[in-house]
């Protein structure tokens, strides 16, 4: 239910030339096609939906166990499981296109030119107003290496990618980097709309008991509330270091999380791992927004984007 | 199919042999939506670690709307529920997955080893709605003393199976595996099911495969949200692929997982 007493607050936000709603938006990899929350979430209210990160070909993922419990987060590394974008064509979108939330696809590849082909086949549907691009992935031709730890390589998805599509896109930054200004402003000059962050960070886990590894991979993505502090560093770092919107993510579980990362500089969220344990939390955080500017005593919540304030010394 | 979230009051807390509990809990829209087999998601409480919900099958949905759980404490999740009083809330989603088959009725064989019992009470008594007899059907437990056993004997007794019991240190009925009990009677059955160990279940399965019964399986693997989306609760399907334990199943046939994993 909505807070009744903020429906007239203003809760629009742009990200370059997609408008959403509300800030209030669901990471990729922790809600699937959104058909999986079609019965516990009022999927309508939601700023924008990002799906589950999409591949040229299907890719069938890592061998199990791919995920563990860690202090307050999760390692998981699921090795990008997903439909394929044929399949996704085919067999997600209609139910996407019967939702009123804006619809952006996550991509993945391994060379530039697959993230093109991918931009290019999901560029003129209907439904999908804009394109995330995963660069934490495996450069197959650079020996493995992520693209987004190499500024050249971030530089050339992003090229490629604005070069097939006329869709808004989204970079998806890795906090896997000794600096990710660089990596934040390598991007922006290669195009992007905007830039979300942090993916996750990688982590690891051991049974002292077997003395394995608890993850079948080894290694694995941490997220969680445990990742938010230097997610929300990241973010107020970035911010301050590009002009194009910066969407936070890392460890968002309530409206007063959302507001950290909005008053560090992010222009929208995306609330991840909280999905898993509790469904409605970027419904709560939409409430919890409205409630928060109406206490505060703003109409719009692009008031408080970037309003953080720092004494001087 | 219809699933829920609700804030759960506890009704009662069952301490049933050392570590053991049985939780009620009041959820009406699960319990008249849950199928024998299905599972809840259970938040602990609403700190943030132990951060992610437990997964736990249906053990017996009673009148008046409630569910119970059964569980043994191996970890922090499970010993924070079993430290919880009636009147405290359990934030539960379901009901999930896909739970047994049950359309008709052959004679049938249930085993259960560990907590593995817990589906199966549920399957137990929706199975006597169909109206008929169970007096030819049998339910094979297997634990590890008379102590973590003998309740549950008694329970499904008193729903007129033919139960027979195997604990791992010969303290009540058959000493050794439960699955040895199965020989004499899967001649003369039509369909086992069977939730417990997996190295148990493969047995069972095995067993099954040779002599063509059909027998269904309720895994348990590490799930992140039992709802399909953090795609972490993955096993090997018999042809290779990745299977998923919380959309796909639980409950599968046997012959959909591979054994030799």
């Amino acid at each position: 239910m909505d807070n009744i007493n903020g429906m007239d607050i203003d809760l629009r936000v742009r990200l370059g030339e997609l408008r959403l709603r509300n800030p209030v938006m669901t990471a990729s990899g922790t809600f699937g096609y959104a058909r999986e929350f079609s019965q516990l979430v009022n999927l309508h209210r939601l700023g924008a939906i990002v799906v589950k990160g999409i591949s040229l070909k299907p890719r069938p993922g890592n061998p199990p166990p791919r995920v563990v419990e860690t202090a307050c987060g999760m390692l998981n590394a699921i090795g990008l499981e997903n439909v394929g974008v044929q399949g996704f064509l085919e067999r997600k979108m209609e139910f996407l296109r019967g939702v009123n939330s804006r619809v952006i696809v996550n991509i993945l590849g391994d060379s530039a030119a697959e993230y093109g082909a991918l931009a290019g086949k999901l560029t003129g549907i209907e439904g999908i107003d804009a394109l995330e691009v995963n660069i934490s992935c495996p450069n197959v031709k650079k020996g493995g290496v992520a693209f987004g730890t190499d500024p050249a390589m971030a530089t050339e998805v992003t090229r490629t990618v604005k070069g097939q599509t006329d869709l808004p896109v989204i970079v998806k930054l890795s906090p896997n980097v000794t600096d990710i200004t660089v990596m934040a402003r390598a991007v922006e000059d290669a195009g992007a709309d905007a830039v979300s962050l942090i993916n996750t960070l990688i982590g690891m886990a051991i049974d002292v008991g077997s003395r394995r590894p608890k993850l079948a991979n080894v290694i694995g993505g941490l997220s969680g509330p445990a990742i938010k502090p230097v997610a929300l560093r990241m973010v107020w770092q970035v911010a301050r270091a590009v002009s194009i919107p910066v969407i936070g993510i890392g460890g968002i579980a309530t409206a007063e999380d959302a507001l950290e990362f909005l008053l560090a500089g992010a222009t929208a969220i995306e609330v991840g791992t909280a999905n898993f344990y509790q469904p409605r939390a970027a419904e709560s955080i939409i409430d919890g927004l409205r409630a928060y500017l109406a206490a505060q005593g703003e109409d719009s919540v692009r008031a408080i984007i970037g309003a953080l304030q720092i004494d001087e010394a | 199919m219809p699933e829920f979230q609700e804030k759960a009051p506890l009704l009662q807390k069952e301490a049933i042999a050392p570590g053991i509990f049985r939780l009620t809990m009041h959820a009406p829209e699960i319990a008249g939506a849950a199928h024998p087999g299905q599972f809840v998601m259970v938040q602990v409480d609403t700190s943030m670690d132990p951060l992610l919900r437990r997964p736990f099958s249906v053990h017996q949905v009673t009148s008046g709307g409630n569910i119970q759980i059964l569980f043994k404490v191996v970890g922090q999740g499970t010993a924070r529920l079993a430290r919880l009083t009636p009147g405290d809330q359990l934030d539960c989603i379901g009901p999930l997955g896909r739970g047994f088959f049950l359309d008709r009725r052959d004679r049938l064989c249930l085993i259960g080893g560990g907590m593995g019992i817990a589906p199966l009470y549920f399957l137990a008594k929706r199975l006597l709605q169909t109206g008929e007899s169970p007096g030819d059907d049998y339910v094979f437990l297997g634990g590890r003393s008379r102590e973590e056993i003998s309740l549950f004997a008694a329970e499904f007794f008193d729903l007129g199976y033919t139960v027979k019991v195997s604990t791992d240190d010969g303290s009540m009925g058959h000493h050794g595996f439960v699955t040895d009990l199965l020989g004499p009677v899967l001649p003369d059955m039509e369909r086992v099911y069977t939730c417990g160990p997996f190295p148990m279940m493969r047995i069972a399965a095995q067993k099954c495969g040779q002599a063509a019964v059909f027998c269904q399986v309720s895994l348990e693997t590490h799930m992140a949200c039992g709802l399909g989306a953090c795609l972490g609760c993955t096993l090997t399907g018999a042809d290779g692929r990745y299977i998923h334990v919380c959309r796909q199943g639980p409950v599968f046939d046997a012959e959909e997982v591979a054994w030799t994993t």
